[in-house]
């Protein structure tokens, strides 16, 4: 059999972006719970947010030395595998990731280290104002990176000149078509992501009937933005899918499972699409609905896929369930909110058995949203890379071959395997251990300037 | 635009790339040197010293490659695909490095993995980013706008010399930067560590020195024909005068010269490689002006970077200030 780089390569960078969105999914709503906890409890004084602080921040110097390691890869996929992308598009996208490094990353790594190891040696207010560094250092980052990911479903502000794009407007590249539905939708689902896993944590504990008035905090706060979020983000997620209609239909048309341009479009429930009969087998759908709810009227025309050329089309079947996914999740976390919200509106939140039990088994809900998420977008723009105009095969670094690219993705797997086996391991060990005692905390604070940084899950 | 920035973005990059051997360079150092520790509580000090700023260090790393692909996104297009395997064995050490910092104190029993994890992806690290070192002076088999030779070209003798030089080079930067966060014990051993890596720095030094006119013609007409022989004698003299002061301090109980003078090391071999190399970013086929990303991209990236960097600089420098003296040993496990 022939090793073909193209499609080793795409799975090679599936699976690194995969394993690396993770973390920041978890990391980038938790520097913001950090800031909270810290704020909170700088300005009320309140213990318990130190130690929900102190605790938190362990988590997340583990995942974030994780999404560090697992992200420095990330730049440079693009020049191994994907040279054919740095030299077309270098001129725009490289200067949007460049000020993702210079303005976020440098933030977060230089205040990091004060954030993990710097209590007892800067003054309150200034370990406050490296956690909000480092807070905004994430989102700067998101900023960034996913300005230059739209830019690559909807692409602008650009002209080509032997065959490589030039930048014509820089604000039309930063903000082009897709980014403020896409930043919008993402970061509230790290968020939403960060904070299921705080409730199941606190769940977890609460049913252990452990570190009680900390749990009960956390899972009170965690529920409270939930009830913001989830339904906030049902709302960005249409409107989102709207934007993605009118840019890429066809995408729209994979993740809707729908062949034929037609009025009244039915929302398949359940098929599987198959792409030599160019049909749905098994399908079970609800007429008129999808014209309905993306084009707000029951007579209104979807494109359907065999509007587009078969040389155009992403893989149906991946979209198609992937965004089932990542809906069928989002129901689900909608439940369990409202399920919370109703307890807590009988005062009973955490005396309920049943409902700490399910959040507990909710901790990877947001995590398996966004890989649907990001694997509904990114499969959707297929088989383009810079969709329209450059083709995935064609972005390829001419240079590599199948069995170098076969080497190295049986090598990030092996390596990806035991690092974040451990990890997920080590972060389960904290997890357990919970928020440290009274005398602990207390002492994290007030003890002499002893000079020794160590391990951030050590403090 | 009428200015000419490929010499700005020259600068910037070699000062990003430069910054990154320094400061990821004393770190990996530390690591390279972590088996050689006698016991667990030495191997902890060493960790904690570079704890707080390794991650700031790899920053530069970052940098360095998205501002290539920014300046000069053609050479980003041709020599990071020619360095496919150095590059992800590079990263590979990096991750296995990286994560122990924090793994190892959340291990209970399996403490002794991730210093092995820390000690072999230093090393695997270090040696890979000197290949790439070495692939780079050496040059690139280039066609039109493509890398043209293949993955395992990098398996030469010069880049497996510069990979084991560069071993001994960030051993002596992280050995200097021991001696100068350190005391007692450990601060001795440093030293007499330091000592070793400097004969071995400067026994690759003159190897290297005298190997790279016969790599390339360009190399050679560039360092030995007049009057450039005149302009850059001082480079081999003053590097000369560093590794002599630096052998004295490091002899007469110094605790920072010696980490000053092996940085000084560095940045006179650094900008010998400047000179060795200089128009070309792919040696020997594409100049810096001619892989150059549009005036536009550079013109726009330009401005952010004159604000953002010297301010990067600032907080970077405080960080260092709040955790500057010696790492103590008092290690209470809670």
């Amino acid at each position: 059999m022939e090793l073909d780089p193209v499609l080793l390569s795409r799975l090679q960078f599936a699976f690194v972006i995969a394993f690396h969105i993770l973390l920041p999914a978890f990391t980038v709503g938790l520097a913001s719970y950090i800031v909270v906890l810290e704020g909170m409890y700088f300005w009320r004084g309140d213990a318990t947010y130190l130690r929900l602080s102190l605790f938190w921040t362990k988590m997340f110097a583990v995942s974030f030395g994780m999404g560090v390691v697992s992200g420095i890869v990330m730049p440079f996929q693009l020049g191994t595998n994907w040279s054919g992308l740095s030299d077309t598009a270098g001129n725009v996208l490289a200067p949007l990731l460049t000020y993702e490094g210079l303005i976020a990353f440098f933030l977060e790594a230089g205040f990091l280290g004060i954030l993990l190891f710097g209590r007892k040696l800067v003054p309150p207010w200034v370990h406050l104002f490296a956690a909000v560094m480092v807070g905004s250092g994430t989102l700067f980052s998101s900023f960034w990176i996913l300005s230059a990911n739209s830019w690559m479903h909807t692409p602008a502000g650009y002209e080509i000149v032997d065959g490589r794009y030039f930048v014509r407007s820089w604000v039309d590249v930063i903000f082009n078509p897709s980014f403020p539905y896409r930043i919008a939708h993402t970061v509230t689902g790290f968020y939403i992501t960060t904070a299921f896993v705080v409730i199941a944590v606190s769940a977890w504990h609460l049913r252990q009937r452990q570190h009680v008035p900390e749990s009960r905090r956390a899972m009170s706060m965690g529920l409270g933005l939930l009830i913001l979020l989830v339904p906030l983000q049902i709302v960005l997620g249409d409107a989102h899918g709207l934007n993605t209609l009118e840019h890429q239909p066809v995408k729209v048309a994979a993740m809707e499972g729908l062949w034929e341009t037609q009025a009244r479009a039915p929302a398949v429930v359940f098929a599987l699409p198959d792409t030599t009969s160019e049909s749905n087998r098994f399908e079970i759908a609800i007429p008129g609905l999808a014209s309905f709810y993306l084009l707000h009227d029951m007579n209104g025309v979807v494109k359907g896929l065999k509007a587009f050329p078969p040389a155009d089309r992403p893989p149906v079947g991946i979209v198609f369930w992937a965004f089932r996914i990542m809906v069928g999740v989002g129901v689900l976390m909608l439940a369990v909110v409202t399920w919370g919200v109703w307890l807590r509106l009988r005062g009973s939140l955490f005396d309920s058995p049943a409902f700490l039990f399910v959040c507990n088994f909710m901790a990877p809900a947001g995590f398996v949203a966004v890989i649907a998420g990001w694997t509904v977008t990114e499969v959707g723009r297929q088989p383009w890379v810079v969709y329209g105009l450059l083709r995935t095969r064609d972005a390829v670094s001419p240079s590599i071959t199948g069995l170098d690219v076969l080497l190295s993705l049986l090598l990030y797997m092996t390596v990806y395997a035991v690092i974040f086996s451990a990890g997920l391991f080590y972060l389960f060990r904290i997890a357990r251990a919970g928020p440290p005692t009274e005398l602990e905390a207390r002492d994290a604070r007030l003890s002499e300037r002893p000079a020794r940084p160590l391990s951030a899950a050590e403090i | 635009m009428h200015i000419d920035l490929v010499p700005v973005w020259t600068v910037i990059l070699g000062v990003g790339v430069f910054m990154y051997v320094l400061l990821d360079g004393f770190d990996l150092g530390v690591g390279i040197l972590f088996p050689l520790a006698h016991d667990d509580a030495s191997r902890t000090l060493m960790m904690n010293s570079v704890a707080p700023v390794w991650d700031g260090n790899e920053t530069w790393l970052i940098l360095g490659g998205t501002a290539l692909m920014a300046a000069f996104p053609l050479a980003f297009a041709i020599v990071i695909p020619a360095l496919y395997f150095p590059i992800l064995l590079m990263l590979l050490g990096l991750i296995f490095r990286g994560v122990a910092f924090e793994f190892r104190l959340k291990a209970h029993s399996g403490r002794h993995w991730w210093d092995l994890s820390f000690f072999t992806g230093s090393v695997v690290a270090t040696f890979f980013q000197g290949v790439v070192l070495g692939v780079y002076v050496q040059g690139f088999a280039v066609s039109g706008r493509h890398f043209a030779g293949g993955s395992f070209d990098w398996v030469k003798p010069f880049p497996l010399a510069t990979g084991a030089g560069l071993l001994f080079g960030y051993g002596l930067l992280g050995a200097t930067w021991l001696v100068m966060k350190t005391e007692g014990d450990l601060q001795k051993k440093s030293r007499a560590q330091a000592r070793t890596c400097l004969f071995g720095v400067l026994a690759f030094i003159a190897m290297v020195s005298l190997w790279t006119p016969y790599l390339h013609p360009k190399i050679m007409e560039r360092w030995f024909t007049w009057p450039n022989m005149a302009f850059l004698a001082p480079v081999p003299i003053v590097t000369a005068g560093i590794a002599v002061a630096l052998w004295r301090s490091l002899s007469r109980g110094g605790e920072f010269v010696p980490f000053i003078a092996a940085m000084g090391l560095f940045a006179m071999c650094y900008l010998g490689l400047g000179v060795s190399v200089f128009p070309y970013v792919v040696p020997w086929t594409i100049t810096l002006w001619d892989a150059a990303s549009s005036p536009g991209s550079q013109a726009f990236l330009l401005v952010g970077t004159l604000v953002i960097l010297p301010i990067v600089f600032m907080y970077t420098g405080w960080s260092y200030y709040v955790f500057r003296g010696k790492v103590r040993a008092e290690l209470g496990h809670h």
